[in-house]
């Protein structure tokens, strides 16, 4: 069963791709408690969220939205690309 | 073109060192390429169908159900690389044995086999379905000319992944028999344990595991992950620059439990008169090069 979810506080960030870029460059986001990133591909092609620096690797088919669960994490900043149009889709993650 | 190589080639590259080390650690067992063989276009064919169905497997559970696929495929692996070494530690000394009267295999290891090709076609299934879902991409939005440059990256990834496990198989080859398990062996309770913490991180990003401390160490600046070296032995024994709390406790408890299950079952089979659960069959071609039977081309 999964384990129990956090308070109803926990924040939310919204970021979309479109045209194989991200809507954000930098995101913001709390040290020490979980958060979520809802990520939204605008494009007719599949996507992949994809960060070395948050363990996290996870596909977004064409005009879907996915949930990225976060945290608690560590002040500092953490790159994340769309690992199939990487040279264009990368942001940043800043944690604060 | 360049892009195409480059994903192809890591997603083909895990795969590509597992199928090396599995013809390696299963040196002398009859059939292998058969069922080795078999595992690869299962998983071949089981990664398009994942590919296909990605959209909907993306929206099940709450829309964890990558993740939980992910973390379910890893665990079967890890459970059929843990009974694999099991069974070696029972029948690595007949397998020796079997070297030793040469030309011939082991044929009672057609059990482990098909534990093994089910490792093999599991990474198949994961890493395929990603290089493929990306090639679709470049394929729908992309004109014609940049189909053909997706087509030759694709195959030079492909080519390059294959290379990179062949020559992971050959190099093992040269240790020598009296050894070349006891290295597979611990190569494959290693990267049992790597999948194991992988499939906590698919659990941790579902967000049914805690992830504990984030990063529990880092060591980046001496080794990053995305270096050559820092990939290969991410695949191999589960290297993380930044390890999180739940990705180690993963890799500790699967290799402490496989290595101290092995053990249990190697003094266990020592006490009572040596007896060799294997049969040993002869080849067909027993005057055939002895190192290297016909089945054993690396792919």
């Amino acid at each position: 069963m999964p384990v129990m979810k956090a308070s109803a506080e926990e924040q939310v960030l919204n970021i979309a791709i479109q045209n194989h870029v991200f809507s954000a460059n930098t995101l913001e986001a709390p040290a020490g408690q979980k958060f979520k990133i809802l990520v939204k591909n605008l494009d007719s092609t599949p996507e992949e969220f994809d960060s070395d620096d948050l363990h996290r690797e996870k596909l977004i088919p064409a005009g879907k939205e996915i949930t990225i669960n976060l945290g608690p994490l560590k002040p500092g900043s953490y790159a994340f690309k769309g690992d199939f149009h990487a040279t264009t889709a990368h942001a940043t993650l800043l944690v604060r | 073109m360049l892009a195409s190589a480059i994903i192809v080639f890591r997603e083909v590259l895990e795969a590509s060192l597992i199928i090396g080390l599995v013809l390696a650690a299963t040196r002398g067992i009859a059939g292998r390429g058969r069922w080795i063989g078999l595992g690869v276009g299962v998983g071949c064919a089981g990664a398009a169908l994942v590919a296909y169905f990605a959209e909907n497997l993306a929206a099940l559970a709450q829309g964890a159900g990558q993740e939980l696929f992910n973390a379910g495929i890893l665990l079967l692996a890890v459970g059929m690389l843990g009974w694999h070494h099991i069974w070696m530690a029972r029948n690595a000394q007949s397998m020796r044995d079997a070297f030793k009267a040469l030309g011939r295999s082991v044929q009672a290891g057609e059990k482990t086999m098909r534990g093994l090709a089910v490792v093999v076609g599991a990474a198949l299934l994961r890493e395929g379905s990603e290089a493929i879902l990306f090639l679709y991409g470049v394929a729908a939005s992309e004109s014609e000319s940049s189909l053909r440059d997706m087509v030759m990256g694709g195959l030079g990834g492909l080519g390059l992944g294959a290379l990179c496990g062949t020559a992971l198989y050959l190099g093992l080859l040269r240790i020598s028999p009296r050894y070349l398990f006891t290295v597979t062996g611990t190569l494959i309770v290693l990267l049992a344990g790597s999948m194991a913490s992988q499939a906590a991180g698919m659990l941790a990003q579902a967000d049914w595991l805690p992830t504990l401390a984030d990063p529990l160490w880092d060591t980046s600046d001496i080794l990053t992950r995305n270096s050559p070296l820092g990939q290969l032995l991410h695949i191999l024994v589960g290297y993380d620059d930044r390890p999180t709390g739940i990705a180690l406790t993963a890799y500790v408890m699967t290799v402490g439990a496989i290595a101290g299950l092995a053990r249990a079952v190697k003094n266990q089979w020592k006490q009572p008169a040596p007896q060799t659960p294997l049969t040993t069959v002869e080849r067909s071609h027993p005057s055939a090069a002895p190192a290297i039977p016909s089945n054993q081309a690396p792919r």
